[in-house]
């Protein structure tokens, strides 16, 4: 279709939003995604939207909240701390069904950290974030073209739902260069239906209100209530994971985002050298794919799970073969393992392994 | 086919562009391609380095800790980069601006006066495509006319005139031998 084009992880990810539509970008300056608002000061302009350097990160989320409620594509990206600021505000989004895109090009933590890749933004990420009762849609590129090419899908679960959707990457995919072709025709915002809640001149229909509060008796259940269910649905239908050889599998390695690819590059050296490893790796973090990791451990006792943190996606690998298998963790927090680094712990199991 | 290469230089020195070019033609090459920067705290005149990976296969880790080749470019950069390459692998010098001779016996190594060969051509500023030549020439890993497509893609503003010195520099690097 396209011809490939050599990118950056963080311009990629700039040019899918545009290309998906984005016409509104908000943001404030932090390593490792600096790359993301240089590209979109001029970028936007380009194809006649807005770019704002906004004087804070709290400044920048809630002008989305202002621009999302109009019913356009919206985004802001950040990096680990910057993404706490913004989560009052992420979480008001949520709060008012707003379909805000947004990404964090995760570094080094917990504080201030390093501005190396980390993953330690999993549980916020996969949780809701902010404060009260929500989740984010989290999408995990485990490279530069899939940087470009899932920011548009967002844009889709995000409307589809109501509900905010983010891209969870890291330094790494967002410092790196790779080759992309993006696989969607380029999207024309005018193209697009208004939504029916959508802020806009109110001649002649009922008046509409984006809010997150509603101080009414009983009123704020049954909006959750409501919410939840939609939650539900995206559980049920919107979850996306890859398996690689997992079918003769003695074990099963578990990794997203960079640590997939590193994994894989050790499970193909474990394979070389006939052992029976595969690799499962979620494309949606939330919603996790729960049921296609089960449906393994059906065959599979032993997962080795890889992440750039302590143990936290591994709390969900825990969760979906509910005690059924042994899950082991190889923890690598703000460090970047190499496939032989995760091969050598691959042996170390699959010796173990009866 | 994998090559895991490790460029470093001063800032200023084209070790970035020299990286990304060589993504560019690999790709060109239909290879699997990556490229990473260090992009830490850097500054004017200090070192800058970057990690390609050329390979048939899908690339697992664009960091490269074990590389099968080291390009360095100044003299800082070869006590660095010179423990991290594989045994049997490529240590290529800018014998220009680097005095030091490597420690290790179980490494290829070629001198290159980089910047010399640069000037006669008739700017310094292509010392880092005459250590391409020399990469390319040495291992067969990618090919002159590969890099000379990916040139005006990497370098959009320059002039045909820069180019085509540029060229020049990648097939005079590219009649490098191992003494």
């Amino acid at each position: 279709m396209a011809e490939k084009i050599l990118m950056k992880g963080n311009e990629a990810l700039a040019e899918g939003a545009v290309r998906a539509g984005c016409r509104f970008f908000a943001g404030y300056p932090i390593t490792p995604q600096n790359e993301v608002p240089e590209y979109m000061s001029w970028r936007m302009p380009e194809v006649g939207g807005s770019f704002i350097q906004a004087e804070s990160e709290v400044a920048a989320i809630n002008m989305l909240y202002g621009a999302s409620a109009t019913g356009i594509r919206t985004m802001t990206s950040s990096s680990s701390p910057g993404i706490s600021l913004k989560q009052e505000g992420i979480s008001y989004c949520a709060g008012a069904d707003l379909p805000i895109f947004f990404a964090n090009v995760v570094r080094g933590g917990p504080g201030l950290g390093n501005i190396a890749a980390g993953q330690g933004d999993y549980f916020q990420s996969t949780r809701g974030g902010g404060h009260g009762d929500y989740y984010t849609i989290v999408m995990a590129p485990n490279c530069v073209e899939e940087m470009g090419n899932f920011p548009r899908r967002c844009y889709e679960l995000a409307e589809k739902y109501r509900v905010p959707a983010m891209i969870l990457a890291d330094a790494i995919l967002g410092q790196m260069m790779e080759p992309v072709e993006f696989d969607f025709e380029l999207v024309d915002p005018k193209t697009l239906k208004a939504p029916d809640w959508a802020l806009g001149i109110a001649a002649g229909r009922e008046r509409r209100i984006v809010r997150s509060y509603d101080l009414r008796e009983g009123k704020l259940e049954l909006l959750n209530l409501e919410r939840m269910e939609r939650y539900r649905k995206i559980q049920e239908k919107e979850t996306l994971h890859e398996n690689r050889q997992t079918d003769d599998a003695k074990l099963v390695v578990a990794a997203y985002g960079t640590s997939s690819r590193i994994a894989a590059g050790a499970v193909k050296m474990a394979r070389d050298k006939g052992m029976k490893v595969g690799l499962f790796r979620p494309i949606t973090l939330w919603p996790f794919p729960a049921k296609a990791l089960a449906a393994i451990a059906e065959h599979v006792k032993n997962f080795l799970v890889v992440e750039m943190s302590m143990g936290q996606f591994v709390e969900d690998v825990r969760l979906s073969v509910c005690g059924t298998a042994r899950v082991d963790l190889y923890a690598r927090p703000a460090g970047v393992p190499s496939a032989d680094e995760v091969f050598t712990e691959i042996e170390k199991v699959y010796q173990g392994i009866r | 086919m994998y090559q895991g290469i490790r460029i470093s230089g001063f800032g200023g020195q084209g070790i970035i562009s020299a990286g990304i070019l060589l993504a560019q033609a690999g790709m060109i090459e239909n290879k699997h391609v990556s490229w990473f920067p260090a992009y830490g705290a850097e500054m004017r005149g200090g070192t800058a380095n970057c990690s390609v990976v050329v390979s048939s296969d899908e690339v697992a880790s664009p960091i490269v800790a074990r590389p099968d080749t080291v390009i360095v470019m100044n003299e800082p950069s070869l006590a660095k980069f010179e423990p991290m390459l594989k045994p049997g692998g490529l240590l290529i010098i800018n014998s220009s601006l680097v005095n030091s001779k490597p420690q290790r016996s179980d490494i290829r190594v070629a001198y290159v006066t980089c910047n010399k060969i640069a000037e006669e051509i008739g700017t310094t500023k292509i010392a880092n495509m005459v250590a391409l030549g020399a990469f390319m020439g040495l291992t067969g890993a990618l090919g002159v006319e590969a890099i000379s497509k990916a040139l005006p893609k990497v370098f959009k503003r320059a002039k045909p005139e820069l180019l085509e010195l540029n060229v020049q520099a990648l097939k005079k690097g590219a009649e490098t031998k191992i003494s």
